[in-house]
């Protein structure tokens, strides 16, 4: 019971830090209906930034990782909008194509450029917040950071959801993603809006690279990749654009993940979650949430 | 928006001629009769394995030096030609290629990681040049052809040992292999702990396995748990161990973990912290506080050369491999790879900075192993093994 147990709380962890990665993709995704295949490697500058920030900051303190995390979010909003002024925005209005194969090479460009500079070589993750470890009588353990993962990712999903659906920008960021052309016509500010989403999106992907790197201490250029991969497919699971459909697709991989090591077939993690991919695809092409349209961001 | 496509590619092709004639003049260069001798070496400098291919770099570096120093090798200097792989698969074999038929090497040393010698050997076999594999100790790695040499202790060796010390000194009955199945290195090391644990009476409660490069071992490790194992041994390389020892200690798991060489690295104890390596072992090829004279020779000038860093058993082969191919093509009287084969086979207690070298018929040098374990926050010399 307690192995149980303990394996629900790993699955719904690991779930955790995919829906957070997966959160940004989708909104992109929603608004802009463009898979930004770079915002995994977004994800890898942003532990990287953390790396580096928490050197100036005090170590494993509260302040000190909101300081450390907020600083990070900061420093890939701004990535991102740079990104998508150099690399997207000549390219509006050509092929979807065009766009998605210009995303790849900007992640490969941000991997290598990342081994230059960060060097290639892993590096050990320092302690951002205070750890815990609670244990139960029955030898179950919760860690303060697996807790951590939960709460930061439940407090960016429902702000997203303001966002999205309560605020000006908001509306801006629907009415673009309904019809780009009629939004201008109304007014809206394409270029600001667009340029606002990658802030968004790749804020939320550093915020996803400090927390997978505290969870994991050990962060290398390359760590971006299968993380990212997986919440694609968390992503689509949900319903791509859907972004309670991103933490549910995350939290239902995480889990399925899970469940294939704790029965044995740890050599087949990977193939199986690549295989929900295939299934949701041929099954339910909109995902598991992705059929009302009105939650589409 | 046509014409400056077509000069980019003018100016792309300009630039494969150039690259093509150079690598032309470059053949042209090492077809004359060569007045070095050179020794080629490809490592993981960067990448996962890099401390290992660092340290092994460093230390072949530092033999080579002190050979050209003391006048080289048959009168002639060695040339150091050297390529990194990332750590990556698929890149040694290129190398190995290169470095043979470019580069014109007389013989070849590497790799640290099974893996990626069993990768480049068939290349030197097939091409007669001698390889010497300075820490690689699955056996596959010499089976491959009579040009391919180690000079450290092979992994049925290694599994005997670690068997051995999980029965004695950590008194465990029930032990539970967690290994990566992407690491010939670690199946072998775990293949061969098993095999011998079991003929000494031992049982082993849970084998699970991981991934290199895996990062969430928390699914495995909870499976381990439930089966209260008495030690768990963890048969990989240094970057996954280290999250894994700290993933375990995250969820309660209190008894000993311990491995093989694959652990040894300043960074294992950056990336688990030293409070969660309290109680851990593994075994590798040298300490720096050996006592016998080459080895506190070696580490001295190893300090002299790089800012006092202390050196590991990694750097310690990586030197002894160069000295032991030194000693041959002496021997050889030449540098022909068929006759520098013959006298590395008949190499017989040379010594070097990790012991007495003897290679047998299988080309696998036999030695002492040393258990090393984690206390205060220190690595610590635990016992020698003999073979």
């Amino acid at each position: 019971m307690t192995e149980l147990l303990q394996q629900l709380i790993n699955g719904l962890a690991l779930g955790a830090i995919y829906a957070l990665i997966a959160l940004g993709y989708t909104m992109v995704y929603g608004v802009l209906r463009f898979i930004n295949f770079a915002h995994s490697d977004i994800f890898m500058v942003g532990a990287f930034a953390g790396y580096y920030l928490s050197r100036v900051a005090p170590q494993a303190s509260v302040t000190a990782g909101v300081f450390v995390l907020l600083g990070s979010m900061a420093i890939c909003a701004l990535l991102g909008v740079i990104i998508e002024k150099l690399a997207y925005r000549p390219l509006r209005g050509r092929s979807t194509l065009t766009a998605l194969i210009t995303a790849i090479g900007v992640s490969l460009l941000l991997q290598n450029l990342g081994q230059r500079v960060f060097g290639a070589n892993p590096k050990s993750f320092p302690v951002l917040f205070p750890q815990h470890y609670f244990q139960f009588d029955s030898g179950l353990v919760i860690a303060s950071t697996q807790i951590l993962v939960f709460v930061v990712t439940i407090v960016l999903l429902f702000s997203l959801r303001h966002i999205v659906l309560k605020t000006r920008i908001g509306t801006a960021m629907r009415a673009l993603s309904f019809n780009p052309t009629a939004a201008s016509l109304v007014g809206v500010n394409n270029d600001r809006v667009i340029s606002f989403t990658f802030a968004l999106g790749s804020a939320l992907a550093a915020a996803g690279g400090i927390l997978y790197a505290s969870n994991y201490p050990s962060i290398d250029p390359l760590m971006g990749t299968l993380p990212g991969l997986k919440a694609f497919v968390a992503a689509v699971l949900g319903g791509i654009g859907n972004i309670a459909g991103a933490a549910v697709g995350g939290l239902v991989l995480g889990l399925v993940e899970t469940t294939v090591v704790a029965l044995g077939g740890s050599t087949y993690r990977d193939a199986v979650a690549f295989a929900v991919l295939i299934l949701i695809l041929l099954l339910r092409p909109n995902g598991l949430l992705g059929k009302r349209q009105a939650e589409k961001v | 928006m046509i014409q400056p496509r077509i000069r980019i590619l003018a100016a792309a092709l300009a630039g494969l001629a150039l690259l093509a004639g150079c690598s032309k003049s470059g053949s042209d260069d090492s077809a004359k009769p060569a007045d070095t001798i050179k020794v080629g070496e490809f490592a993981s400098l960067t990448g996962k394995e890099a401390t290992f291919g660092q340290s092994s770099h460093k230390g072949t570096e530092l033999a080579i030096e002190e050979l050209n120093a003391a006048g080289g090798l048959l009168g002639k200097k060695i040339e150091f030609v050297y390529e990194d792989n990332r750590s990556t698969p698929g890149e040694s074999a290129t190398i190995a290629k290169k470095l043979i038929t470019r580069d014109r090497i007389v013989a070849l040393l590497g790799e640290v990681a099974s893996g990626r010698s069993l990768e480049a050997a068939p290349i030197a076999q097939a091409s007669q040049i001698p390889m010497i594999s300075p820490s690689s100790t699955n056996p596959k790695v010499t089976e491959t052809g009579d040009y391919i040499f180690r000079v450290c202790f092979i992994d049925p060796f290694q599994g005997r040992l670690l068997a051995q010390f999980a029965k004695k000194t950590l008194k465990a009955g029930k032990v539970a292999v967690f290994s990566d199945v992407s690491a010939p290195y670690s199946v072998g090391l775990a293949q061969f702990f098993r095999e011998s644990f079991l003929a000494d009476g031992g049982q082993i409660v849970s084998e699970q396995k991981y991934t290199g490069g895996d990062k969430d071992f928390k699914a495995q490790l909870t499976a381990i748990k439930s089966t209260n194992p008495d030690a768990i041994m963890v048969p990989g390389y240094y970057t996954d161990v280290g999250l894994i020892v700290a993933q375990a200690r995250q969820l309660g798991i209190k008894v000993s973990l311990f491995g093989g060489d694959g652990w040894e690295a300043p960074e294992l104890m950056q990336i688990a912290g030293a409070a969660a390596l309290e109680g851990t072992y593994y075994s590798t090829h040298f300490s720096p506080e050996s006592t016998e004279p080459l080895a506190q020779k070696f580490v001295a000038d190893y300090k002299a050369k790089y800012n006092g860093e202390v050196p590991d058993a990694m750097a310690a082969l990586g030197y002894d491999s160069v000295m032991v191919l030194a000693d041959a093509i002496k021997r050889a009287g030449s540098t022909a790879g068929p006759k520098v084969r013959d006298a590395l086979a008949a190499t017989k207690d040379f010594p070097g900075a990790t012991g007495a070298t003897t290679l047998d018929a299988k080309r696998d040098a036999t030695k002492p192993a040393v258990i090393i374990t984690v206390k205060d926050g220190k690595f610590q010399y635990v016992e020698t093994i003999a073979p």
